[in-house]
């Protein structure tokens, strides 16, 4: 196989970061997704295109601009519907995945105590102990808040959750339950609609973090049996500061605010407010135009390529990965190593060798991945690790990449003498 | 190649073979030190008599960078006056923040100096503090225990 579904080397192309000269005069070897993904020209010049073009506040003023920028930003929530397969006025624009998961964990915290989503003393709130801490700590201190008591599905040793006693962690006190799509750390993807039948057993909420699998892999919300998902732009080709919230709408009819402020209101007395439907309800202030448009315009150009096509690329390149390691002596890769519902995430500790040593010297070929404990400090003490390794792929990213990464560590290997 | 100036081979020795790393009593404060960008951990246990550094032991994980630094920095402090070791931490830790423009003072920093190199790895200049931070934050507050006493 001379390569994977997908040119890399030729759509790197369209990505002015791979023309830069790295440490060691190397080409970019990025394999660094995980964290935040590289932008194609279009998105760059659509965000450009927007502030020479089409600047101004969206959801007021009479102007031209004003009607212009608006017609690009609700375009954009159009985009991203589409890209869920959802209903635009279901899509929330915040300023990132983190954002829209406190956002949620806010508004439950501020229902009234007759709301579906009010949270009392003794009720449960479920997580599992592969979350990125962004769906960790909001639910974490959501409880501390209200009484109720935090829960977690466990994780096996070879990196998959243990459902074997889902019904007595999702037990009938169970109000939400917030799991991610996709561990950032050892690329698991959970069976999602397995588990949905157990939190509608008890009529509790579905929360997915979807960081990790709405850039990878097609995802429907119709397909999903789930309540809300979030996702962040910057990690789907997007710029930074542009996250996504999307939720049913009767449930964003039912749901309080959690910023206050301009745009969001329907009337305003000096004593009292009453709030616009949603999804303006949850866009307090002058919201991030350009990154939305920004994020449109990466959407596209995924869709363009084909999800389905990107996921076998990143599967075939997974593959790969995983052969070539288990031929490398003194790794012991955190994860599954079967190349079966797990995305194109790859952590490994290197005997001998710190993660971070490890890092420095890949970046000496130009190699970039990362290094530590990934946001996800709880799992590292459950494998009784410091960190990993982790190499995180893309449709930039081919075989040759992933034979630089080989090199690069059988190089640190002998540097190291381990 | 670049990579040489940062792991000096005194910094791969001291990264094969700590001093001074088991922790051992008595102590008159044990402190625990993290570097939360990427996980590494340190408790050191430091025992201050008639202001000398009497007795320093250390256990944690992490990279070579903050291990061999710890490691060295034992060495450098362990029978000194506590002033004196806070002169070294002081020279160590502009050499640090020099942004590899800085030489550092050999006849200060003795087998400290091999971390001149760090200070152009802005990712690294924590590891290499780790150990040292800890130390001072342990000397400081020996210093009030003391005093109260």
């Amino acid at each position: 196989m001379l390569r994977t579904s997908i040119d890399a080397a030729q759509l790197r192309k369209d990505f002015p970061i791979f023309a830069k000269v790295m440490r060691g005069n190397n080409r970019l070897i990025y394999l660094d997704s995980g964290a935040t993904s590289q932008k194609p020209r279009s998105v760059l010049d659509a965000e450009r295109y927007f502030y020479e073009n089409e600047n101004a506040a969206v959801h007021r003023g009479s102007h031209l601009l004003a009607e212009e920028a608006n017609r690009a930003y609700e375009g954009a929530r159009e985009v991203v519907a589409q890209f869920l397969g959802a209903k635009s006025d279901e899509i929330i624009f915040t300023k990132s995945a983190t954002e829209s998961l406190n956002a949620l964990a806010y508004s439950f915290g501020n229902a009234k105590a007759d709301s579906r989503f009010h949270l009392n003393p003794g009720d449960r709130i479920v997580v599992s102990e592969m979350e990125h801490h962004a769906n960790l700590i909001p639910w974490q201190q959501l409880a501390k808040r209200t009484g109720a008591e935090l829960a977690w599905l466990s994780v096996t040793a070879e990196g998959r959750l243990d459902l074997s006693n889902i019904s007595e962690v999702i037990n009938e006190k169970t109000k939400i339950v917030a799991l991610t799509h996709q561990s950032n750390v050892l690329g698991t993807i959970n069976p999602i609609n397995e588990i949905a039948k157990y939190v509608r057993a008890r009529s509790a909420l579905f929360i997915l973090d979807a960081c990790q699998s709405v850039p990878h892999i097609p995802i429907s919300v119709q397909d999903l049996e789930i309540d809300f998902l979030a996702f962040s732009g910057h990690k789907a080709l997007g710029p930074t500061g542009i996250g996504v919230l999307w939720a049913k709408s009767e449930l964003l009819d039912e749901m309080e605010p959690f910023l206050f402020g301009g745009s969001m209101i329907e009337s305003v007395t000096m004593t009292d407010a009453t709030w616009a439907p949603a999804p303006r309800k949850f866009e307090a202030g002058v919201p991030n135009m350009a990154q939305a448009v920004g994020l449109a315009a990466a959407l596209k150009y995924l869709s363009q390529i084909g999800m389905a096509k990107i996921a076998e690329h990143d599967a075939e390149l997974t593959a790969y990965a995983l052969e070539k390691f288990s031929s490398l002596k003194g790794i012991e890769i955190i994860g599954p190593k079967e190349n079966v519902d797990r995305g194109a995430v790859i952590s490994f500790t290197t005997e001998g060798i710190h993660p971070h040593d490890l890092g420095q010297v890949l970046d000496q070929y130009g190699i970039a991945v990362r290094t530590g404990h990934h946001c996800a400090w709880p799992l590292m003490k459950k494998y009784g690790i410091a960190g990993t390794t982790r190499a995180s792929f893309y449709l930039y990213n081919d075989f040759a990449d992933v034979d630089a990464l080989i090199d690069g560590v059988g190089n640190a290997q002998k540097y190291f003498k381990v | 190649m670049e990579l040489d100036s940062l792991y000096q081979q005194v910094i791969l020795d001291h990264y094969k073979n700590p001093a001074h790393k088991a922790l051992i009593e008595p102590y008159t404060v044990q402190v625990h030190h993290v570097n939360p960008s990427c996980g590494d951990e340190i408790t050191l246990n430091l025992l201050v008599k008639d202001g000398l550094v009497d007795a320093i032991s250390w256990d944690g994980v992490g990279c070579s960078i903050s291990q061999a630094s710890t490691s060295i920095m034992t060495e450098l402090v362990l029978g000194k006056d506590v002033k004196s070791a806070f002169k070294i931490l002081d020279e160590f830790t502009e050499l640090m923040q020099s942004k590899g423009q800085g030489k550092g003072d050999e006849e200060v920093l003795e087998d400290a100096i091999a971390f001149a190199g760090v200070s152009k790895f802005p990712a690294r200049i924590k590891c290499a503090l780790l150990g040292w931070m800890a130390f001072k934050d342990a000397a400081s507050q020996s210093m009030v225990k003391l005093g109260e006493q």
